[in-house]
Order: C-alpha cells, then sequence, then structure tokens
C-alpha cells in the first residue's frame, strides 16, 4: 500500500484539465483589433443602433480613457492590452431562428458537450433561454408566453431598437458610465447582452436563463445585462458561463444592472466556469466583472453566484438598499484551483430605514490559488435600524493556497445591528480517510466534503441549476484518480 | 476470513507492529486487548489501509486475496469496516446522504446498479428500528457537534447499513457511559451473525461484558503474547497488564 499524502491530494487536484475546453467552429464576422472613436462607432453601426446610443459610446470611451485600471484588488496579472482586442465579433450566418430547430447544429452540439440541452430545459424546466454566443443572441425561447404577460425578455441590441424609452430610463443608472475603468468601457464597446423588463404587479411564471460564451479567440466579450422589475412585480433570473479553452488571456468585462422598483423582487443567480487557465498558469480568462442592483421601497435583491472558472476575478455584486425596508441578499461560493485568484464579495449600500442585507460568502481554494473575501457593509446616516447579517467562510485545500478576508464596515447611524461571522477550515487527511474507509474514494470525498461546505449557498439556487452547480464544483476540484 | 501473517509495520520511521499472527474466521468474535501504546490502534489502521501506516514485512490477506496493494476503499468494498475512536465530522453532509454515497459507492464498484430510494428509506427504517435510533439523527450533519455516545451509535448504524464481513470496532467503549455502552454493544450483538466477524479493541475488560468474545488476544510492545478465550479478559482486569509483562520477562 503507497503512502497517500497530501501532496498527492495536491498533485491530483491539480492534474484536472478543463473538461469544457473546446472549440466551435462557427463563421464569424469580426472587427480589426484596436481600440478607438471610429471602431466605436462601427460596433454602434454594425448593431444598427439609434444616434443616442452611439453618443452614449462614445461619451463612455471619452471619460474612459481618462481613467486607469484599478490596482487595489489582491490579484496579481499582467494587464491585457486593450488595443490587442477585437471588439466585436458576431455569428456571420446569423438569420433570426424562430425556434431552435434553425440554430447551427455546431452550437447545438457545443450546448451537448456543455451538459446543457436547451430543449430539454425547456421541457423540464420551463426556463426560457436566450442564448448569446460572442455577442449576438441567436435564439430566444418562449417568447410568446412572456409576451402574453407583457414582460420582455431580449438580446440588448434589440432593445435599444425595440424599447428605447425603457433602456434610456434605465440604463447606467445604478452603474454610471464612470463608475470604474471596466464599467466605462464596458459602457463604450459592449457588444450585446439581456434586456428584461416585467411589468407592474406581474409575477414572471419561469426562470429566465441566458448562457454567456467567449467563442472567437482574441475576442473580448462586454456583455451587458438590464433588468428592471416594475412596482409588485417578481423575476429569477439565471445567467451561467462556460468558455473554451485558450491559451491567450480573454478579457470578458461585463456589466449588469438589476432595478427593482417598490415592491418588487428580483432574484438574480449565476454559475460562471470561464476557463480558469491550465494547470502552469496559462492562459484564462480576466474576469472584470461590475454588478450592481438598486433597490426601492420594500424591494428585494438577492444575488446568488457560483464562480468556479477565470485565472483572474474581481467581482462583487453588490446592492444599493435606497428604499425604506428593501432588502439585499448575497451568496456566494467561489472556487479557485491552480493559479486561479479571486477577489470578489459583495456591497451592501444601506440608505433607507429598517433595510436589511445578509451576506453567505463560501470560499474554497485549492492548488497554488488565492481566494479573496471583499464586502462593504456601509449604513448611511439615514438609515435608521437597518440590520446587516455577514457570514464568510474558507476552506482550504493543501497548504499552498490562500484564503483572505477583508470585510469594511461603515457605519454611520448608532442603531444600526452588525454582525460577521468568519470561519477557515481545511479538508484534512482524517476526514478523506474516513470517507475512504466508508468505500468513497478521494475524488467523491472531496465533492462530499465541499457540497456539504457549499450547501447554505447551493440551496438558494433553483433546482436545476443547483445540480449544474454541483457537478461544475466536481469538475473544478477533483483530479482524475487513476 | 482474515489470516494475518508475521505483520510488521511502521508509523513515521517507527516499528510498531513487530510480528502479528491472527486468524478470523467466519462467524467469531475475537477481542485485542493490551496497554496504552501497544499497537492496537496501528492495527486496525494497518487492516483498514490508513495511508501513513506502512507495512514493512508479513501478509494481511482478507477472504483469500492479499490486501497489500489495495486501498481503503477496495478494502471497504470487499467489506472491511471500521467504527473509529474518533469519529471525523463533516458539516454539512447529511447521515443519509453521507450512508447513501458509501453504499452506492460499494454498489458501483462491485458492478451493481444504485439503490433505488425506495430501498434506501426502507433499510433505513429497518435500522434505525433495530438500534433503536430517532430518524430525525438521519437529517442531522454527519457527526457534527454529535454527543461521544452519538457518534459510536452512529458508527454502529453505518455498519448496520453497510452489513461488512468484518467489522473493527477500535475503542468503541471510549467516552461512553454504561447505558451509551449497552445500546451500542446491543446493536453489535443483533448485526452478529454465523457469516460476518467482529474484531473488537479495547483497552478494558467492560465492553466484553457485552460484547462476548469467543477469542481473546494481548497484544504487547507490537506482538501478540497471549492468546486465549473469554476468561482471559478477566484474567487481566484482575490482575492488570503487569502481569503479563512479568510472565514475558520470564
Amino acid at each position: 500500500m503507497s503512502k497517500y499524502t497530501e501532496d498527492d491530494l495536491k498533485k491530483e487536484l491539480e492534474t484536472k484539465e478543463y473538461e469544457y475546453g473546446f472549440y466551435t467552429d462557427i463563421e464569424s464576422d469580426t472587427l480589426p483589433v484596436g481600440l478607438n472613436e471610429e471602431i466605436i462607432i462601427a460596433i454602434s453601426k454594425k448593431k444598427e443602433e439609434p444616434e443616442w446610443m452611439t453618443e452614449w459610446r462614445l461619451d463612455a470611451f471619452k471619460k474612459w480613457q481618462e481613467m486607469s485600471e484599478p490596482e487595489w484588488a489582491n490579484v496579481k496579472y499582467e494587464k491585457p492590452d486593450l488595443q490587442k482586442i477585437s471588439y466585436y465579433s458576431a455569428p456571420s450566418n446569423k438569420p433570426k431562428y424562430n425556434s431552435l430547430d434553425e440554430v447551427d447544429p455546431e452550437l447545438l452540439e457545443t450546448f451537448k458537450k456543455l451538459g446543457i440541452s436547451v430543449d430539454e430545459q425547456k421541457k423540464l424546466a420551463g426556463v426560457a433561454v436566450d442564448v448569446v454566443i460572442d455577442s449576438v443572441s441567436v435564439a430566444t425561447s418562449f417568447k410568446d408566453t412572456l409576451k402574453e404577460k407583457g414582460i420582455i425578455f431580449c438580446s440588448m441590441n434589440e432593445a435599444i431598437k425595440e424599447h428605447p424609452e425603457l433602456v434610456k430610463k434605465y440604463i447606467g443608472t445604478v452603474i454610471p458610465k464612470t463608475d470604474n475603468y471596466y464599467a466605462a468601457l464596458n459602457s463604450a464597446v459592449f457588444s450585446d447582452g439581456s434586456f428584461c423588463y416585467i411589468p407592474k404587479g406581474v409575477k414572471c411564471p419561469m426562470e429566465l436563463s441566458t448562457y454567456f460564451r467567449i467563442n472567437e479567440a482574441g475576442t473580448g466579450q462586454f456583455e451587458r445585462t438590464l433588468v428592471v422589475a416594475d412596482k409588485g412585480s417578481y423575476v429569477s433570473y439565471l445567467e451561467g458561463c462556460s468558455a473554451p479553452s485558450r491559451n491567450e488571456n480573454q478579457l470578458h468585462a461585463a456589466v449588469v444592472e438589476l432595478i427593482a422598483l417598490d415592491d418588487a423582487e428580483i432574484k438574480y443567480s449565476t454559475v460562471q466556469n470561464w476557463f480558469p487557465g491550465d494547470s502552469d498558469g496559462n492562459g484564462g480568462v480576466f474576469n472584470f466583472v461590475t454588478k450592481r442592483g438598486l433597490c426601492e421601497n420594500n424591494a428585494k435583491i438577492s444575488w446568488t453566484q457560483v464562480e468556479t472558472g477565470s485565472a483572474v476575478t474581481w467581482k462583487y455584486p453588490s446592492c444599493v438598499l435606497k428604499g425604506k425596508n428593501s432588502v439585499g441578499e448575497f451568496y456566494s461560493i467561489a472556487v479557485t484551483n491552480n493559479f486561479q485568484q479571486a477577489d470578489t464579495g459583495t456591497k451592501m449600500i444601506h440608505l433607507g430605514e429598517n433595510t436589511k442585507s445578509t451576506i453567505i460568502s463560501k470560499g474554497i481554494s485549492a492548488g497554488k490559488s488565492q481566494n479573496s473575501y471583499r464586502g462593504l457593509v456601509q449604513i448611511s446616516p439615514r438609515a435608521k435600524n437597518s440590520r446587516n447579517f455577514s457570514q464568510c467562510d474558507s476552506l482550504l485545500i493543501g497548504n499552498e493556497c490562500g484564503a483572505h478576508t477583508f470585510p469594511y464596515i461603515e457605519t454611520k447611524n448608532k442603531s444600526a445591528q452588525i454582525e460577521h461571522e468568519a470561519t477557515t477550515s481545511k479538508i484534512g487527511e482524517d476526514q478523506i480517510f474516513y470517507c475512504n474507509q466508508r468505500g468513497i474514494d478521494t475524488e467523491k470525498a472531496i465533492a462530499l466534503i465541499v457540497n456539504g461546505f457549499s450547501k447554505e449557498v447551493l440551496n438558494k439556487l433553483p433546482m436545476e441549476f443547483a445540480v449544474e452547480a454541483q457537478k461544475l464544483l466536481e469538475i473544478s476540484l477533483e483530479g482524475s484518480v487513476g | 476470513m482474515l489470516e494475518i501473517k508475521n505483520l510488521h509495520a511502521k508509523v513515521e520511521e517507527k516499528d510498531i507492529l513487530k510480528g502479528i499472527n491472527l486468524e478470523i474466521k467466519p462467524g467469531e468474535i475475537h477481542a485485542i486487548m493490551g496497554p496504552n501504546g501497544s499497537g492496537k490502534s496501528t492495527l486496525a489502521s494497518v487492516i483498514t489501509g490508513k495511508e501513513e501506516y506502512e507495512m514493512t514485512d508479513g501478509q494481511i490477506i482478507f477472504e483469500n486475496e492479499n490486501l497489500e496493494d489495495i486501498s481503503p476503499e477496495e478494502r471497504a468494498h470487499k467489506g472491511i469496516f471500521m467504527s473509529f475512536q474518533y469519529p471525523i465530522e463533516i458539516p454539512g453532509v447529511t447521515t443519509t446522504n453521507f450512508i447513501k454515497t458509501a453504499i452506492n459507492e460499494t454498489r458501483k464498484a462491485q458492478g451493481e446498479k444504485e439503490m433505488s430510494a425506495k430501498d434506501m428509506l426502507q433499510k433505513l427504517r429497518e435500522k434505525c428500528d433495530l438500534l433503536d435510533i430517532d430518524q430525525k439523527f438521519l437529517s442531522r450533519s454527519i457527526n457534527d457537534g454529535f454527543s461521544g455516545g452519538e457518534k459510536k451509535r452512529n458508527e454502529i448504524f453505518q455498519m448496520a447499513m453497510l452489513e461488512p464481513k468484518l467489522a473493527i470496532l477500535d475503542e468503541t467503549d471510549s467516552g461512553l457511559d454504561i447505558d451509551a455502552l449497552k445500546i451500542v454493544a446491543n446493536g453489535v450483538n443483533k448485526l452478529k451473525s454465523k457469516d460476518n466477524a467482529v474484531l473488537v479493541i479495547t483497552h478494558y475488560q467492560r465492553l466484553l461484558d457485552h460484547i462476548v468474545p469467543d477469542f481473546v488476544h494481548v497484544l504487547f510492545d507490537g506482538k501478540i503474547v497471549k492468546s486465549g478465550g473469554k476468561e482471559l479478559a478477566f484474567e487481566l482486569e484482575e490482575k492488570g497488564y503487569d502481569w503479563i509483562k512479568e510472565e514475558i520477562k520470564s
């Protein structure tokens, strides 16, 4: 019986190659690399956008040029050369599809490899899926059902053309163009994304789902999502991603804005699986994302995220609790392995009275990775009787990874109640041997322990998403035991 | 069923087992007794294949198969079970989920299909009744916040669910009061049959009042120095381990 040490365990964890690494050969129409005013005008033109949008983009670009890349995050990476990126890429054989049968079979094959059968999802879960591959929506399903309720769920590009009054009114209101370097860049060059509007008093009858993928070599993806829940409405919105294996760094700088008007509720769930780089730390996606929601009176926004991918992640889904009695929630699982670096967390900005927020963050680090939780709880002078509960748990696998917690609390109202709990634990050889002795191999044992650790957050995900998330956790952490 | 021949083993370069010979047949209960540091728990760890324990000589044959290159989980699949002296906590993993995974992994290894949810539920109920366990217990995270008695009872419950051929009870009596001890012993007795075997590892004789062994072996300094029937346990209790030491010297 050979010795099985923690070093072996670590090695196993590192040898798991990216399972979803493949490249779909779809004809693409790509703009030349580089970034300048002409390129932005060209993007806008390609998308047949109205002039106000072109102006909006150019204004963002102007402001972006005066900004510099943030360096405060606990991550180290070589800054991407933004002049070497092509800012637009769209599948060229691109008629609008009415049904999935018309979709490029190769694309459907891609979904099969991902284990996501769109058809099946539609049938099983009643999920309307708006597929975004390299920036252009190629299929939107369940549109008719949604139409009856007055729900708008379409690509951003379409929304700009079909519902300019809504887009104009809300875009950039939660995340201003100048919010940060990458949000400004996104505002200038965003390629497409999803738009969703739930009318007053309407409860969206199904989970709305979008799958993002980076598909074209060297294409940065700049998605933009805007979800508006009008007074008294409800929507559960899902976003998931998986990127093909690539050796060069790819940039993903998305912006997601959620707006919950009085008495509305938005549940936003995401599973992120961008290519993390290989086990030597080469390649991988840079994920610099700005996500923020605004809650009016009695409104509620909850973010649930499962982050398993990316070489570098920089992401803080936040809630601005502007209205009285509004509620913000953040449930997160962030997994890092090999050389991955994640600096992720949330900001809960309490502006209104009786506002409440909950933060549950689970960080899992393996290999030589670094996993940081960064969170801000801010109570403004007006936010009487507001409350926050934060819990940050870290799980370490092996001796070479790191877990860090940076909780910031700023309170300017004495009536606020803030609680913060944090734990750090390690998967030990004893736990693994205990499982082994019961007939559970090491790979399965780690999955079991990690799932147990993540359970509070996994439980917040919609059922079918939770299953996928569990699978992703296993893929990201398991080694192929011989 | 189990045949141990001239077993030598070391931990961190320290020789602990120095030539153990032991044979266990189906239907038998064996007890290994010995003072602290004699190698009792090491023996259990070596049989189950714990990685830090290195076999340096000898053989362990289980069901006519040499276990030398067999991983701990494969040994479990073949029917070796250990009730841990210190059962491990796994937060967030329910007892049901843990046992379900263990059973299905074993079935998978044996080329069988997963147990259906219906059969699983029935079996869980049956064994709960047998061991007088409240079903609410099953939804708790395994060993997380359990009392000493609950942990040991959970071990025996897992044993009932997994139905091993050979059950090794490593210091199962440690940390138990007399009531808990009776419950655990009672469970083991109910699970005993002519086809399975039990190896009880204990420092004290009191557990053997309730789980009555067919054979008692005294382990001292990595070797079995004396074997006998259950009366040997009483003798040890009465005279203490010094008596054995004296006997070895002379």
